[in-house]
C-alpha cells in the first residue's frame, strides 16, 4: 500500500505537552504493524486545547485527532485512525471545524498546514509570490502598496508601517538596517512564536520585501531567549533560503543584496521597547532611548533603521502579493487587515484566531473560548498585555479596533486575552503589575524606576488599611502615583504600567476594600 | 599627610599602605589565568564575535551555553578582546536576567510567573514546587540538584501554568505532573550514577 502521512506539531506548545512522545509513538505502533507511515512536523493550528494534534492525510483532507497521549495510539491503529477511520478522539476534517473555518486566516494560513523548514512546501502555497513582486516594481511603488493596505503595527503602538518604511526608503546613506522585534514577553502572547515556529519563511519574505523597499541590505530579528524553539527553526530556515538564494548578495538574482541574522535576548522584557531592543542589539544595555531621533532615522548603530514586529511584518508579503486593496478589504475604520488574536489564560478553548479587526470581546470568550477552563464566571480579562488595562462585562461588546479601545482607556496591544475566573483578586493582579515593572525596569526614568517600587508598596497599604478614610487616602495616593507614571516616564513600560492598575482600581473597587 | 581615622576607632591610627603593599595588591586585581576549559570557551567565543558589530550579547551566551555560566574572571578578557571597559562588560552580564555569574544546579526548573499563568494557578503551583525542593524562587533543591527560577511568559499562554526544565517546555502542569517530572529527573541523575 501506499505511505500515509501523519501529521505531528512541532510548536513549543504541542512539545510543552508530549507531541514529541507522540510522535515516537506513533512510528513504534506503525512499524510493528507494518503500516508504511510518513510522520511530517507541522506548526500548530493553534487549538491548544486539542494539542498535540495529530492529523492524518486521506483523500477528502486531513482528519483531526486529539488531544493524544503516548498511551492512545494503539487504540487509533486499532480504530484504523491511519485510514482517517472515527475513533473518540477524532474531530473528523480539520478545515471543517467550525472553530477553524469560521477565522480569516491572512497571516497564518500556512501555520500548521505545512512543514515549517521546508521552502518547497512555502512555494507549494502561495510563498515567494510577494518577493517576486516587490522585485518588479520600484523600491517606492512597494512603499506604496503597504501605506495604501492600511497596516500599522501589530507590536502594540499600531503606528502606520508605511509612513514608517517611507522614511526610512528617504532618509540618506548607504547602510540601512531592518530589525524585527521578536521579544515577545507580553503575557498572553504566542502569534509571533507560532509564526517563527510554524511558518519561519514568511517572515523571512517580509524582512526581505521591507529591505528592497527601504535600500536595507542587513535585517536582524531579535528573538527572546525563552523562546529556544523559534530560533532554533528560525536558523534553520534562514540557511535554507540563503542556499536557494532568497537571501545573500543577489536576492533571486535581481543583483540587489539583503541578508539575515537571527540574535538572541537575554531575559528583559524591555528590550521589546525598539530604542531599547536596537541598545541590545549593539550590545549593551537593553536601555531605552529618548526620541527623537527616531529610529527610522538614526536607529541600530545610528543608521536609519526600520523596526518592525513579528506579525507586522509577516503580513508583507501577501499585501505585495495579493495587492493593497485585497489587505485593506478587511477590517474597519482605521484599523485594517486582520488580527491574530490570542486567547489565553483561564479560557475552556484558548489557542491564535485571526480575524478582521471588528469582532467582540463576548463573541471571542463564549462564541470561541467556550467559557472559562474551570467553569467558573469569568470576572476579567486583560487586554494587550501587561501593560493592557483589565476590561469589565460592561466593555465586552466594544468591537477589537484600536480606536474603540483607546476610547476606553484600553489598549489592543499585540492582541493577547488573559482571561480570569471569579476566584481573580484584582487587587493582587495590580500589585503584580507594578512589581513586574519593577523587576523589569531599565531604570533611566524615575517615574518607572522608583514609581513601580512605590506602586508595590501603596497597593499593600490599600490592601491592609483599615477601611474608611485611611483607605481611601491609599487609593487616592495610587491615582497620584499612576498618574506621574503616565505623563512622566520615557517610555510604555512606565508610561502604560498603570493601565492594569487604574482599570482594576476603577472596575473592581471590592476588590480593595473600596466601595464602588 | 594626615592618616585617615576609622569610625568608631577612637583615634586610633590607620597605617598607610606602602608603596611595595599598593604594589602587591594591584597585581592581585590583574586577570588571572583561566581554567584551561574556561579559556577554551572564552576564546571560541572571543575569536567567532570579535569582529562583529554588536557582538557582545552573542559572545556571553557563546560562553554560557558553554559552561552555564559567565565566570567573573572571563570579563577581563572579554573586555580586552571587544576594546571596551570592564564596568561595561559587568553592566551587561548583570542587566539581563538570562546571564548567570555562578555556575548553575544540574537541573533548571523555570516557573512562569506572568498572568496568563496566574489565571490557572501557578501561585499554587509555585508554593507546591517551593515546598517540594525545599527552597523558595532563586533558590536551589535541599539536595543541591535542582535550582527554581522565575520565568515570565514562556507563550504557552494557553496550555498554563507553564514551565521550562532544563530548555524543554511543558504545559498545564499540575502537582501531580511536577512531581512526575522532579522524579524522573531524580531517575535519570541515579541511572547515570549506577552507569558510571
Amino acid at each position: 500500500m501506499s505511505g500515509i502521512t501523519i501529521f505531528v506539531p512541532r510548536d513549543a506548545a504541542a512539545l510543552a505537552v508530549g507531541a514529541d512522545a507522540v510522535a515516537l509513538a506513533i512510528a513504534r505502533e506503525a512499524a510493528s504493524r507494518g503500516v508504511d507511515v510518513a510522520i511530517k512536523r507541522n506548526g500548530s493550528r493553534g487549538m491548544f486545547w486539542l494539542e498535540p494534534l495529530v492529523e492524518v492525510q486521506t483523500e477528502a483532507g486531513r482528519v483531526a485527532y486529539g488531544p493524544v497521549q503516548p498511551g492512545d495510539v494503539a487504540a487509533l491503529f486499532d480504530a484504523g485512525f491511519h485510514q482517517g477511520q472515527i475513533h473518540p478522539l477524532s474531530h473528523g476534517l480539520t478545515e471543517s471545524l467550525p472553530w477553524l473555518a469560521r477565522q480569516q486566516r491572512l497571516s497564518f494560513a500556512r501555520v500548521g498546514v505545512t512543514d515549517p523548514r521546508s521552502l518547497d512546501d512555502y512555494r507549494a502555497h502561495g510563498g515567494g509570490e510577494g518577493l517576486t513582486r516587490a522585485l518588479a516594481i520600484a523600491p517606492k511603488d512597494i512603499v506604496q502598496q503597504v501605506l495604501d493596505a492600511g497596516l500599522r503595527g501589530r507590536g502594540g503602538a499600531a503606528f502606520p508601517t508605511g509612513i514608517k518604511w517611507r522614511t526610512v526608503h528617504d532618509a540618506p546613506g548607504p547602510q540601512k538596517y531592518i530589525v524585527c522585534n521578536a521579544d515577545e514577553g507580553d503575557s498572553g502572547s504566542y502569534s509571533d512564536r507560532m509564526v517563527m515556529e510554524g511558518d519561519p519563511f514568511m517572515l523571512i519574505e517580509g524582512m526581505a520585501i521591507a529591505g528592497l523597499a527601504t535600500g536595507a541590505n542587513q535585517g536582524y530579528i531579535y528573538v527572546r531567549s525563552e523562546y529556544p524553539h523559534a530560533i532554533a527553526t528560525l536558523e534553520a530556515a534562514i540557511a535554507t533560503a540563503r542556499e536557494a538564494g532568497w537571501l545573500g548578495p543577489d536576492v533571486l538574482g535581481s543583483g540587489r543584496p539583503f541578508d539575515l541574522a537571527v540574535r538572541k535576548g537575554a531575559g528583559s522584557y524591555v528590550c521589546g521597547e525598539e530604542t531599547a531592543l536596537l541598545e541590545s542589539l549593539e550590545g549593551k544595555r537593553g536601555i531605552v532611548r529618548a526620541k527623537p531621533p527616531l529610529p527610522a532615522l538614526e536607529g541600530l548603530f545610528g543608521e536609519p533603521t526600520v523596526v518592525n514586529n513579528v506579525i507586522t511584518l509577516a503580513a508583507v508579503p501577501l499585501i505585495l502579493a495579493r495587492g493593497a486593496a485585497f489587505y485593506a478589504g478587511f477590517g474597519q475604520g482605521r484599523s485594517r487587515g486582520t488580527l491574530p488574536i490570542q486567547l489565553a489564560g483561564n479560557i475552556r478553548h484558548g489557542g491564535l484566531i485571526e480575524l478582521a479587526f471588528g469582532v467582540t470581546l463576548r463573541e471571542l470568550l463564549f462564541d470561541w473560548g467556550g467559557g472559562s477552563a474551570s467553569g467558573r464566571p469569568i470576572k476579567a480579562v486583560q487586554v494587550g498585555g501587561p501593560l493592557g488595562a483589565y476590561v469589565p462585562e460592561s466593555q465586552w461588546d466594544l468591537p477589537l479596533d484600536y480606536e474603540a479601545y483607546a476610547a476606553v482607556g484600553a489598549v489592543l496591544g499585540h492582541g493577547g486575552i488573559v482571561v480570569h475566573d471569579d476566584t481573580a483578586d484584582l487587587s493582587k493582579l495590580a500589585r503584580y503589575a507594578m512589581e513586574f515593572c519593577a523587576i523589569e525596569s531599565c531604570g533611566k526614568c524615575t517615574p518607572c524606576r522608583i514609581g513601580s517600587t512605590r506602586g508595590v508598596e501603596v497597593i499593600d497599604r490599600l490592601r491592609t488599611a483599615p477601611s474608611g478614610p485611611q483607605r481611601d487616602k491609599q487609593a487616592a495616593l495610587l491615582r497620584d502615583l499612576c498618574s506621574t507614571m503616565v505623563d512622566g516616564s520615557l517610555c510604555a513600560m512606565g508610561g502604560m504600567t498603570p493601565f492594569p492598575v487604574l482599570s482594576a482600581l476603577k472596575h473592581y473597587p471590592h476588590d480593595f476594600g473600596l466601595s464602588a | 599627610m594626615q592618616a585617615v581615622q576609622e569610625p568608631g576607632q577612637g583615634g586610633h591610627e590607620v597605617r598607610l599602605a606602602s608603596p611595595g603593599e599598593l604594589r602587591e595588591k594591584l597585581r592581585s586585581l590583574a586577570p588571572k589565568p583561566l581554567d584551561p576549559a574556561v579559556a577554551e570557551a572564552v576564546n571560541a567565543a572571543i575569536a567567532a564575535w570579535r569582529h562583529e558589530a554588536g557582538g557582545l550579547m552573542p559572545l556571553l551566551h557563546a560562553v554560557q551555553d558553554c559552561l552555564g555560566y559567565v565566570p567573573a574572571e572571563t570579563l577581563p578578557v572579554i573586555a580586552k578582546a571587544l576594546g571596551l571597559s570592564r564596568a561595561e562588560v559587568h553592566g551587561v552580564v548583570s542587566y539581563y536576567h538570562h546571564f548567570k555569574s555562578n555556575p548553575p544546579a544540574a537541573h533548571r526548573v523555570e516557573l512562569c510567573r506572568a498572568e496568563a499563568c496566574q489565571s490557572m494557578g501557578a501561585d499554587a503551583l509555585l508554593a507546591h514546587a517551593e515546598a517540594h525542593l525545599g527552597c523558595s524562587l532563586h533558590g536551589r533543591s535541599v539536595d543541591g540538584l535542582v535550582e527554581l527560577e522565575p520565568v515570565y511568559c514562556l507563550g504557552l499562554c494557553a496550555s498554563a501554568p507553564s514551565m521550562m526544565l532544563d530548555g524543554q517546555p511543558h504545559g498545564r502542569v499540575s502537582a501531580q505532573r511536577f512531581d512526575s517530572l522532579m522524579a524522573e529527573v531524580r531517575e535519570v541523575r541515579a541511572a547515570k550514577g549506577a552507569a558510571a
